[in-house]
């Protein structure tokens, strides 16, 4: 019993992961229409920066929780710029290829300098300990995380409920021509939102760098599980991401204690079982965010 | 106010507005009527800039519109009131009258506007896709007039509403008509034109076909009915 509930634990603590990242690529897919398959790229690149930032500098964690996810948002605005942005008029195939194409640079810019290897990255001093939860111990670092994580994801439905910028992205995302046509600029908030969702990615490397391999391919390995996330609490809806990221976080972990051999397809057989339940996923509501 | 000159518009190869011209002069309650598929939506659209429009020209406040984005034209005074009433599902009533920041010499405050419409006070934090059909029509016009809206750009406001609920509809229209707004109307019901307009262009073929005043319309009003398929 103690070991399903400490794997429980370790799934709630996976889950934010997954949350963050179905998070981002929600605003985004909500105000952009494009689903966004370098998402996992961003992820792996919040991990390498810190690991940089690190090594290089000698920029500890907190410093890099903070200086990462900005720096990869103002990555994200310009290749929204210069690239992102044209995909709106153009086929939904146009958005897959540019979208991946940008991944695959981004793995092999990094495997050009750091190989197929993972980098080392030490827990911050502070919570290099573990805590009594009662019924085990559990390292302060995961503790950590998930906290964080949860903060944040209420922080982010917070922003969209309850401030101006928020109606205007759930707005946006639910009626894009009829929001323009009470003179709202949704252009302007296009390139923000999209850098937004990077950061939140970033932020999400940034955590795993130091209880995760710190590797090229780290985020393509997550991505398509955080894709099914996306799928099973329905495609646009925040609330929806954040519960499925959670859960799927825990079946999995639970999923691994009692049938290993699934642990790759879990997650997939969980996502047929829902579209054939509802199509629009757990949450989803067509064109509707929250 | 607003001035439409040879306007003509489709949709690929099927043209649906063939040089329409059309005028409304500020303070006026104009109505565009015409059958299902005449092409009323479609000019409403191109006015809003949501539709290509092929030529002609669109003036409004001695503004050519030409290449001016839709949040633009919005904020110049254009009130566009959807024909599916454009309310969300995920804003509250409340946040459907502050989503657009007001503009204009005369923008409804609050308190006007849920003074004119109680309903939508007493129902302000509900989603909007909450509300029945005609306070949703009540919100999408209590919307524009807050934004400041110079001219309400109606889309057949009174489908599938109730008698009761139509000439609530005709009220509001009269009362903001009497505050000096001007209405640009699209409706089928001949009969609840007239007793809200001052004047009426029959879109048909693709152009403006006749230019009717209220007698004429009461006058002809059942062969006006048969034409539009009612
Ligand atoms: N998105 C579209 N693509 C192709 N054709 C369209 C589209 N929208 C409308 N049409 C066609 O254009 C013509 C005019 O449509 P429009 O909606 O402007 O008519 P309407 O006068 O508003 O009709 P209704 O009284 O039914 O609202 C119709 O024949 C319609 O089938
Ligand atoms: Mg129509």
């Amino acid at each position: 019993m103690v070991n399903v509930i400490q794997q429980l634990f370790n799934g709630l603590v996976g889950g934010g992961f997954l949350a963050l990242l179905a998070l981002g690529l929600a605003v985004i897919f909500g105000m952009l229409r494009v689903v966004n398959f370098a998402h996992g790229a961003f992820y792996m690149l919040g991990a390498f920066g810190a690991y940089l930032l690190l090594t290089e500098a000698g920029v500890n964690f907190w410093l890099a929780l903070l200086v990462v996810p900005a720096a990869l948002a103002v990555v994200g605005m310009a290749l929204e710029r210069a690239f992102v942005h044209r995909l709106t008029q153009l086929d939904p195939l146009y958005n897959f290829l540019l979208t991946f194409g940008i991944t695959l640079i981004l793995q092999d810019l990094i495997k050009v300098r750091y190989g197929n290897q993972s980098q080392p990255y030490s827990r911050p001093a502070l919570l290099d300990g573990s805590v009594n939860l009662g019924l085990f111990q559990y390292p302060s670092y995961q503790v950590f995380v998930l906290g964080f994580a949860i903060v944040l994801c209420l922080l982010v439905w917070l922003l969209l409920t309850r401030t101006r910028v928020g109606m205007i992205v759930r707005a946006a995302t639910e009626r894009p021509e009829l929001t323009r046509s009470l003179g709202v600029d949704v252009g302007r908030w296009v390139t923000p939102v999209f850098g937004f969702g990077i950061g939140l990615a970033a932020l999400a490397g940034v955590l795993a760098a130091p209880m995760r391999a710190v590797h090229p391919m780290m985020g393509s390995d997550l991505i398509i599980t955080v894709f099914a996330v996306v799928v099973i609490g329905g495609l646009g809806s925040i609330f929806g991401s954040v519960v499925a990221g959670f859960g799927i976080g825990m079946a999995q972990a639970v999923g691994n204690l009692y049938v290993p051999a699934l642990s790759q397809t879990l997650v997939f057989i969980l996502m047929a079982v829902v579209l054939l339940w509802r199509p629009t996923g757990l949450f989803g509501r067509e064109g509707v965010l929250t | 106010m607003l001035t439409i000159e040879s306007l003509s518009a489709g949709y690929g190869e099927a043209q649906v507005l063939r040089e329409v011209s059309l005028n409304v002069t500020e303070g006026e309650v104009v109505t565009l009527v015409g059958r299902n598929g005449a092409g009323k939506t479609t000019l409403l659209r191109c006015l809003m800039g949501l539709h290509r429009q092929q030529t002609g020209r669109i003036e409004f406040l001695g503004r050519d519109l030409g290449r001016i984005p839709t949040h633009h034209r919005a904020r110049s005074g254009l009130g566009w009131v959807p024909d599916d009433r454009g309310i969300y599902a995920t804003l509250s009533v409340t946040e459907h009258l502050t989503l657009a920041r007001p503009t204009g010499p005369d923008p409804w405050p609050l308190s006007r506007i849920y003074d004119t419409f109680p309903v939508l006070h007493e129902r302000r934090r509900f989603p909007g896709t909450r509300l029945s059909g005609g306070e949703q029509q009540m919100l999408a016009m209590a919307r524009v007039l807050r934004m400041g809206a110079r001219m309400l750009v109606c889309d057949e406001p009174t489908e599938g509403l109730a008698p009761l609920l139509v000439q609530r509809i005709g009220d509001i229209i009269r009362d903001v008509k009497a505050h000096g707004h001007t209405v640009l109307l699209v409706e089928q019901n001949v009969h609840f034109a007239a007793s809200v307009a001052d004047r009426h262009y029959l879109l048909a073929e693709g152009g403006i076909a006749e230019e009717l005043d209220n007698t004429e319309v009461r006058r002809r009003e059942s062969e006006l009915l048969a034409y539009l398929g009612i």
